[in-house]
């Protein structure tokens, strides 16, 4: 490198630095923009009429006297609405036909001047229906109950080791238990927008989403459109939790609508539609089996999950994935069971897989430690493998080791009591307890341009998705690492598909993916520069980059984060109550990028995790089909109260074979284990183990 | 969600007399209950009368030692004011106890006595509910009910108040003043609101449309250490699972005199008369504190979801009553 870019005249890496979201005054201000808040010239905006029924189907749309309403000047039905063609996703053929196939299904869109006027005439829409009788009771003894051949993403759904049932008939200490997750909805705080607008043959949509182009794509398939006739905007978007993973109906909708009437159009879901429209965690059932010899060294482990999904997409959860790679033992079997019922189709929420099958796994171990009489944290030290059990293929970087060690310092393990129900402090029995973490660490194509400016600053653009995560600081960060310029030289341009294919905001693979694309572009660029003796020409310079080969050439080894997590409860059995007055995560995630952004997002795990241990759960009314407790009055996620003292760090780690600047992904490793340790100290606290979660006062009251 | 009207009134004849002149007008007060209701289409009035401007927002002693509280008291202010938290101690604890700052800042007495149900199928127009609509069912019974009534409940509804304020209130002989009319009414809270029976649509014993104007509480020494405990699901911004409001003189060991109400029990803020009775002239003991809320239980009528409710109020109950009067469990 030379002249302007030469790293001589030091700088010091922004990588790892605690920097503020450069997005947060904007935020704060009002400023920045969300996808419900783009105020297009004549926009109509539209309210979702959901079917009232779970089964059956529409005999009769009466518009009438909603047409008649003031300010409505259109209903959206499956009579008028344009034809879409199938995008490899059942929920998004929306008012294609009369069937109904959930409760909460969007049946219709009443098209108004204003929002209050389409609500008027969605409550006033006729429609009738030939209900027919529903299934949406999840049990594991449904004769429905089939193996799916994948799971997702994209695993095989079962695996299998040695000889499982042998090893378990064999083995000295044997722990067989049934633990349960209910339904959860990931409620991000900002519901789902979209604003959508057609300009002839082409579509341009403001939608809030965790990745512009993969919601491109789903829209070009919809609607028979190349990608040059479809641009989706998501600048900025107020949570996802994989709520927002993929295309979701609002941007169907309103691009339906805004075609009808040739105007743009804005569709929201209030908090109450999303617990139908846009996914949540399905419920599992898992049975976990564990044999060892008495030291707690593991010979086998069985585990086996049910999940459900809807009748109009496969959406595998792949809740037993994590135990072929956690811990190592010769005989080592998952497999999966799923049940299609009349219910809206689950979809990601944070850490899908990992975060309810952790809580079997962990819960398990736990068992296994009690029955063996060894320390929970030794047992998981004793079975740490040296190759992914499963395959037999090296991990890129493996520290959960350094995670347990060191979370147990911090915490004070070492001098804990593991006899339970032994604690007592005013009306509280006190407990502790741990669990592990991990989380895959996998890289996608993603494209990136980095424009090299004549005043000496550049612009990058890559359709990545900062869902409130701070990515699109920590990108900022990694370019200006890349290019060896201080933070301000760099405008970081993301939320829209025009900047080209890239990863969404999902699966802890973001950061990672696009950072990889952001390095091979900017290095590229001061390649140009150099040819360039550093000047930049008046035009400007233009790199681009696609990871896609990069990604495909990755050696085979297994990538994944690890971490440990530590708890203290507090539970008065009388009353049922639960507290949390501790908790401690220590996590091995490759290169951290921003060190308060990486730590909003462990503890925003971990906060997850605790309302996953004692709070959320999504209620199920099988008369009506639907999921109850449908805000967050009814479904309570926790509350800053229920948060006492909480703690996490990081260890250095280093690993050269996840992507160029050594970047795991923190988006979801924090959920994961933390049901199951507090779960484990809830045991400790009382003596009586809680397998099914939430864990609800009456579940604990004695 | 239906157009209204909406009007400010500045006093308690105007109040009235605009109430009149609609079919259909609701009070409005920090609109913190009415306004969710009327976006989820459970209230559709046509007219919203603004009572947080009338002259109903102080809080003064009364002759005999007590205090009124205005109805357009904001629970805050009734949280915060001096002579509650030293003479009723279990008000202001119950009013901080529930919602949230901001929810409080704006949700007034009067309101707060006149909340509803947070039953899921009440608010909730596409189910089925005989508060709602009356003769349409209660799904509720076979259905979730896990935070619903365990006394004095019917076959018609199981629902629960979830008012905080009212328990500590009723715990402590408040009484209601309402205008019916041209007419001034003070009605116990005891007696203020009803029991589901055949009419759970009907929830005051006042008529349809009458004005709170105030809140009385006695002056009455016992309640200078009364407590108020409530237990929920999560630490904060939760409604009641169970609470309890208690306040107990003790007089050579034994239980001179007391007062207990229970919340998230009932339809109405649920005075426990029957404890009561049972505990005085008891010994200061655990045993006589459980066997006062064995009595008042013995009229449960738990289901299958909410049968906790039963050990958890018995255990609440025991466990305040003990912290008042310093024995150790
Ligand atoms: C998220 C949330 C959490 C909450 N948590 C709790 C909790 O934990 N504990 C708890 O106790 N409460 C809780 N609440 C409820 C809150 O306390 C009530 O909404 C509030 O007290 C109602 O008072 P308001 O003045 O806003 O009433 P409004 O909403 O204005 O009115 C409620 C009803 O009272 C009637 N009304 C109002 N004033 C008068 C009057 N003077 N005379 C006759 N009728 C009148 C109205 O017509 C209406 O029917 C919560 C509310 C929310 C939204
Ligand atoms: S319990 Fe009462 S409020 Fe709830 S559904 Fe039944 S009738 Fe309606």
């Amino acid at each position: 490198m030379t002249s302007t870019l030469d790293p001589a005249t030091t700088r010091t890496p922004l990588m790892g630095q605690g920097i503020n979201r450069i997005d947060a005054i904007a935020k704060v201000t009002g400023e920045a923009r969300y996808s419900g808040e783009y105020p297009l010239d004549g926009m109509i905006y539209g309210w979702v009429v959901q079917a009232p029924i779970a089964k059956g189907r529409i005999s009769d749309i009466r518009p009438a006297t909603t047409l008649s309403m003031p300010g409505v000047l259109a209903v959206l039905d499956y009579r008028n609405a344009p034809r879409l063609s199938d995008a490899g996703d059942g929920e998004l053929l929306l008012l294609q036909g009369d069937r109904v196939y959930y409760r909460g299904e969007a049946v219709a869109v009443v098209l108004a001047q204003s929002l209050e006027q389409a609500r008027a005439g969605a409550d006033a829409l006729d429609v009738s229906y030939l209900a027919e009788s529903h299934d949406v009771l999840f049990r594991a003894d449904h004769p429905d109950m089939y193996t799916p051949e994948l799971v997702n993403p994209n695993f095989p759904s079962a695996s299998n080791v040695g000889d499982v049932d042998a090893a378990l008939a064999a083995a000295e200490v044997v722990i067989d238990q049934v633990y349960a997750t209910p339904a959860e909805h990931n409620n991000p705080m900002e519901p789902h927008a979209t604003t959508a607008h057609w300009d002839g043959d082409t579509l341009l949509v403001f939608d809030s989403n965790q990745g512009a182009s993969s919601v491109q794509m789903s829209l070009c398939r919809l609607f028979d459109l190349p990608r040059s006739a479809v641009q989706v905007k998501s600048e900025h978007v107020g949570g996802g939790f994989g709520a927002k993973g993929s295309a979701r109906p609002p941007v169907v909708l309103a691009s339906m609508a805004a075609r009808l009437l040739g105007r743009p159009v804005r569709v929201t879901l209030t908090r109450q539609q999303m617990f139908a429209m846009v996914g949540y965690r399905t419920p599992t059932i898992q049975q976990v089996r564990l044999g060892s010899d008495r030291s707690g060294r593991l010979q086998a482990l069985d585990h086996l999950a049910y999940s459900q999904t809807s009748k109009i997409l496969e959406f595998a959860e792949q809740t037993a994935v994590l135990s072929r790679m956690m811990y190592a033992t010769p005989n080592l079997r998952t497999a999966h069971r799923l049940l299609p019922l009349d219910v809206p189709t689950p979809r990601w929420m944070r850490a899908p897989g990992e975060a309810p099958g952790s809580f079997a796994l962990e819960s398990a171990m736990d068992e296994l430690a009690q029955a063996c009489n060894v320390d929970p944290v030794e047992l998981r030290i004793r079975n740490e493998p040296d190759l992914e059990p499963d395959s037999g293929r090296p991990f890129s970087s493996r520290n959960l080791v350094a995670c347990l060690r060191e979370g147990a310092r911090r915490f004070g393990w070492d001098d804990r009591d593991r006899r339970p129900a032994i604690r007592q402090d005013g009306r509280w029995l006190m407990g502790s307890g741990m669990a592990s973490s991990t989380y895959p660490a996998r890289n996608a194509p993603s494209t990136c341009q980095v424009q090299a400016r004549s005043d000496g600053t550049f612009e990058v653009r890559i359709t990545a998705s900062d869902i409130g995560t701070g990515a699109r600081t920590a990108l900022t960060q990694i370019a200006a690492d890349a290019l060896q310029v201080e933070l301000d030289r760099v405008e970081l341009r993301i939320g829209d598909s025009d900047f080209g294919p890239a990863m969404i905001a999902g699966g802890s693979m973001g950061t990672a993916s696009w950072s990889w694309a952001v390095v091979k572009a900017c290095r590229d660029l001061l390649g140009q520069l150099d040819a360039h003796s550093g000047a930049v020409p008046a035009g400007g310079l233009l790199a681009r980059a696609d990871t896609k080969d990069d990604v495909a050439a990755q050696a085979d080894v297994t990538r994944h984060a690890f971490g440990a997590q530590f708890v203290e409860v507090a539970v008065d059995i009388r009353t049922g109550e639960v507290r949390v007055p501790r908790m401690i995560g220590v996590f091995a995630a490759g290169h951290i990028v921003n060190a308060r952004t990486a730590r909003s997002q462990l503890i925003g795990g971990m906060i997850m995790g605790l309302g996953m241990a004692l709070l959320e759960e999504s209620l199920m009314d099988l008369r009506f089909g639907d999921y109850l407790n449908h805000d967050l009055a009814g479904y309570h996620v926790a509350s800053n109260a229920d948060v006492r003292s909480i703690e996490v760090s990081w260890i250095d780690e280093q690993d050269d074979q996840t992507n160029p600047s050594g970047i795991k992904g923190i988006g979801e490793i924090g959920i994961v284990g933390t049901a199951a340790a507090i779960a484990n100290a809830v045991w400790h606290a009382t003596g009586r183990r809680q397998r099914t979660l939430p864990i609800r006062p009456d579940r604990v009251i004695s | 969600m239906r157009e209204f009207g909406y009007q400010q009134v500045s006093d308690v004849e105007t109040a009235v007399a605009t109430l009149a002149t609609s079919a259909d007008a609701r009070y409005l007060g920090g609109g913190t209950n009415l306004v969710d209701l009327m976006k989820l289409g459970v209230e559709t009035p046509e007219l919203l009368i603004d009572v947080t401007n009338l002259p109903l927002t102080d809080i003064t002693e009364t002759a005999d030692g007590g205090v009124l509280i205005g109805a357009a008291v904001r629970n805050s202010d009734l949280a915060a004011n001096p002579v509650i938290r030293q003479r009723y101690p279990a008000v202001a604890q119950a009013v901080l106890a529930g919602a949230s700052g901001q929810l409080r800042n704006l949700a007034t007495t009067g309101g707060n006595l006149m909340q509803r149900t947070r039953c899921s199928y009440f608010t909730d127009v596409s189910k089925p509910c005989n508060k709602r609509v009356p003769g349409s069912g209660c799904p509720a019974r076979d259905g979730e009910h896990h935070n619903l009534a365990i006394l004095g409940a019917s076959e018609h509804c199981i629902a629960t108040s979830p008012s905080d304020l009212a328990v500590a209130l009723v715990a402590l002989d408040a009484v209601v003043h309402v205008r019916e009319g041209d007419s001034a009414r003070a009605v116990p809270l005891t007696e203020f609101r009803r029991l589901p029976g055949d009419r759970p649509d009907l929830e005051t014993t006042v008529e349809p449309g009458a004005l709170i104007t105030g809140v009385s509480l006695p002056g009455l020494p016992i309640a200078a250490a009364s407590r108020y405990r409530k237990v929920r699901e999560r630490a904060s911004y939760a409604f009641a699972i169970a609470s309890i409001a208690a306040a107990v003189e003790v007089s050579g060991g034994l239980v001179a005199d007391c007062r207990i109400a229970w919340g998230a029990v009932a339809a109405v803020p649920w005075r426990a008369t029957r404890a009561e009775a049972m505990l005085r002239g008891k010994p200061v003991a655990i045993e006589s504190f459980a066997a006062a809320a064995d009595a008042e239980l013995l009229a449960a009528e738990p289901l299958e979801h909410n049968a906790y409710k039963v050990a958890l109020i018995r255990n609440v109950t025991v466990e305040l009553l003990a912290e008042l009067t310093g024995v150790s469990r």
